[in-house]
């Protein structure tokens, strides 16, 4: 119809009367949900434990279910940056999204092919990080905070083996200083190998043109954040693969 | 004329009718758009909108469903704040009372968790739509920042409620999510460079979140005001500029 239209050159009346199209389509949708809502409550209680002890530990305690992506990722970084830094920097990262995507198409349309690179970043860091971590802390996680799978009994006393150890330690370094002066190079190494590989990944992908384009603020931004982002899977990976406990050791943080 | 259609008749033409109706029912035009503009709460939508706005392979209708999700909260919990102290002696009491003497109290708690926890779902759908149109480009930038303000009040909402029922599950669950905030560097006591600032186990970012130095009876107190006026009067303020922003801006959809 807006192809007809612009081609003889008339006004294009791409609306349509709010009432009743669209408070149909809301009232529809807003029974439908309300009847499930209400059916769902009437055959599923809310849990109520027994009364609060501030005495008695439950074992896992576990978060309210949403936040779990966050207790999962204790287990491999320390709290201030699992549970403060990195949350923090989610929702930055998501508030300037608007900011760093300057393509223009897309707007307003379901588009993968113009839009692939943005939408798979998204679902990488939504579905693949976020929604699996907090399956994995859900149903995976006992007491100990260990692995179980979901059909297998809680077992309290499982043993499991504490071979983690420091990446300076595992490569041999066992003096304080030159062990911090090899952690620091491999966190500043890990940086530029991001950053620089994320540079080289966008002009082979989107070219020269684009770069300039985009300016060095907004490619800074965006590359210091996928950097951060892709942090997460490299340290699970080292942890899950080497049993690094810990890459940077100092008295003040370690990381 | 029959009686009815004259009782009909005098009913609305009365002096009190027209004054709270101002337009009449038959479906023409000018009543659709007045069904809309002449109504305070169908005029959070333009008159007219894009066709794209009315399908739900485009919306998912996530959005609204969030904001239908929040009016069953507030419904449900306007109807448990008659029944529950939030006071530690009281609080679990409280809750057992709700479930077993009060009539439809089992319901409402149901309705009342399960749509927060429905809340969260769509909220997240909601803003995964909102990307994959792109919805967010120009000029909608700023209503993304304030949608993204809306995902965490959601989900502080859920939290600060989650401590309420006073029982093991609560508490713990609480705590373990509170706990971050002692590490949060500078401000908390066990975070990095605690020493620096002085913080200390009751003088630190978690304490001044749960009032104390321990979870107790005063964060009990702490959550609920947090749960029950405090977040959701800054929600509702951002709800408005966020559907404010949605009128002023149309519905997003392909240019013509």
């Amino acid at each position: 119809m807006a192809e007809v239209a612009r081609e003889k050159k008339l006004p294009v009346d791409d609306k349509v009367h709010t009432w009743p199209h669209l408070v149909r389509m809301e009232f529809l949708c807003a029974l439908f949900v309300l009847v499930g809502l209400t059916l769902w409550a009437l055959v599923v209680d809310a849990p109520l434990e027994e009364a609060a002890n501030p005495t008695r530990t439950p074992n896992p305690s576990k978060a309210p279910w949403y936040f779990l992506g966050l207790q999962e990722m204790l287990v491999y970084f320390d709290p201030w940056h699992a549970g403060v830094v990195l949350p923090s920097l989610i929702i930055v990262g998501l508030m300037v999204v608007p900011f760093i995507d300057i393509n223009p198409k897309g707007n307003g349309y379901y588009c993968f092919k113009d839009r692939k690179w943005e939408i798979l970043t998204f679902v990488f860091g939504f579905h693949i990080l976020w929604v699996s971590m907090i399956i994995i802390g859900t149903f995976f996680r006992g007491p100990g905070w260990n692995l179980f799978w979901p059909w297998q009994k809680w077992d309290p006393h499982k043993v499991v083996a504490l071979t983690n150890v420091d990446l300076p330690y595992l490569v041999g370094f066992r003096n304080y200083w030159w062990s911090a002066v090899f952690s620091l190079v491999m966190i500043g190494g890990y940086f530029v190998a991001a950053i620089s590989g994320f540079y080289l990944f966008v002009l082979k992908i989107k070219g020269k043109e684009f770069l300039e384009r985009w300016g060095m603020v907004r490619f800074s931004i965006v590359a210091a954040l996928i950097a951060l982002m892709f942090s997460l899977p490299a340290k699970m990976a080292l942890r899950l693969l080497f049993n690094v406990k810990y890459v940077l050791v100092t008295p003040w943080i370690n990381i | 004329m029959s009686l009815f259609d004259k009782i009909k008749t005098d009913i609305v033409e009365s002096h009190v009718w027209r004054s709270i109706f101002r337009h009449g029912y038959e479906d023409t035009p000018r009543n659709r758009v007045m069904m809309v503009t002449a109504n305070v709460f169908l005029h959070l939508h333009p008159a007219k909108v894009r066709r794209h706005a009315v399908r739900m392979r485009f919306t998912w209708c996530m959005g609204g469903l969030t904001f239908l999700m929040f009016l069953v909260t507030v419904v449900t919990g306007i109807y448990l704040m008659f029944y529950y102290r939030p006071v530690a002696e009281y609080a679990y009491a409280d809750m057992k009372y709700l479930e077993f003497d009060m009539p439809f109290g089992m319901l409402m708690r149901n309705m009342h968790r399960w749509s927060a926890h429905a809340m969260i779902v769509f909220v997240w759908l909601h803003m995964f739509r909102v990307f994959l149109t792109g919805s967010y480009k120009p000029p909608r930038e700023f209503n993304w920042i304030v949608g993204v303000l809306l995902l965490v009040l959601t989900l502080l909402l859920s939290f600060t409620g989650y401590l309420l029922p006073w029982d093991q599950l609560a508490i713990w669950a609480v705590t373990v999510g509170s706990n971050m905030a002692r590490a949060t560097p500078l401000l908390g006591y066990e975070g990095p460079f605690a020493d620096f600032v002085g913080a200390n186990p009751i003088y630190d970012a978690r304490a001044f979140l749960f009032g104390g130095g321990e979870i107790g009876p005063h964060t009990l107190l702490r959550f609920y005001i947090l749960h029950c006026i405090f977040i959701p009067l800054v929600a509702s303020i951002l709800m408005a500029v966020h559907f404010w922003r949605i009128r002023r801006d149309g519905f997003s959809g392909p240019s013509l």
